[in-house]
């Protein structure tokens, strides 16, 4: 599979969690689309050890090249866990104080 | 057109379309739903890649452990329909366009880079994706990082539980 075909479709995804984050204001679903875009590097990343093994010549048996990449993932998904029950800590926070899920009540922390 | 080639466009157009409807849904409940879908079509995206350990954990730990945790929220806040705020028409179409032009901008730059002419991604074979070669490299190559992560998990846990603490 030629890698283009990755990358376009990591790139879609990863623009819809942009747009995600862009036009939503409930907090919940801005997060959702971070975790879209996480996911899109992820596959990234796999697709690229796969193209990087793919170069390796087939004489070489039982070869690690790539797997570099796959690990990478690995601790993406462990910070990415961390991050969601932080996040979600705060978000519970907020909603405790403001009773609301509006992106914008954010505006007072300027002050 | 192979069947690789078969599964591999079906996976995408599946996880183009659940994350559109992640963006499209008014309900919350309704875009956690999608984004699981979304997750369950990249993990298939995984397992056709070969990697079959990512694809496990991906299923395991996004779709299992924090789409409930995103789940337990919204039911705890009572979210619904009616209350969900929403930004303007204007807003919305900015927002959009601009995604849009990022993504023209990067796609751009992909068609015109020679270096990734005729590279393939390895598909259906290649086993540095199984559990055995992957846990070789993790605890000889990374055991420091694997650490690390372990201190990381504890500062966020007591996080979590500092911050959602009622005071």
């Amino acid at each position: 599979m030629p890698i283009q075909y990755y990358i376009y479709l990591c790139l879609a995804l990863f623009s819809i969690g942009v747009i995600g984050v862009l036009t939503r204001r409930n907090v919940i679903i801005v997060f959702m689309c971070i975790e879209l875009m996480f996911n899109s590097v992820n596959l990234l990343l796999v697709a690229f050890s796969k193209m990087h093994l793919a170069a390796v010549p087939a004489i070489i048996k039982n070869s690690t090249v790539g797997s570099d990449g796959q690990l990478f993932v690995f601790f993406i998904m462990v910070v990415a866990a961390a991050e969601v029950s932080v996040g979600l800590a705060i978000i519970v926070m907020l909603f405790r104080n403001t009773h609301s899920v509006d992106i914008n009540f954010l505006n007072r922390l300027k002050n | 057109m192979n069947t690789t080639e078969i599964l591999f466009f079906f996976l995408s157009a599946v996880a183009i379309f659940c994350a559109c409807m992640v963006l499209i849904s008014k309900n919350p409940v309704h875009s956690v739903l999608w984004l699981v879908g979304t997750f369950f079509a990249i993990s298939g995206h995984y397992i056709l890649l070969n990697a079959q350990f990512l694809a496990i954990v991906n299923i395991i730990v996004y779709a299992g452990a924090i789409m409930v945790l995103f789940l337990f929220v919204i039911m705890l806040m009572n979210l619904n329909q009616q209350n969900e705020p929403q930004k303007g028409f204007w807003m919305k179409l900015a927002g959009v366009i601009s995604g849009g032009c990022f993504m023209m901008v990067l796609i751009s730059l992909v068609r015109q880079a020679a270096d990734l002419n005729n590279k393939t991604a390895m598909t259906t074979d290649g086993d540095i994706g199984l559990i055995k070669n992957l846990g070789k490299v993790l605890f000889s190559d990374y055991v420091v990082p694997f650490e690390i992560t372990s201190v990381l998990f504890l500062s966020a846990m007591v996080g979590a539980i500092v911050m959602g603490k009622k005071d």
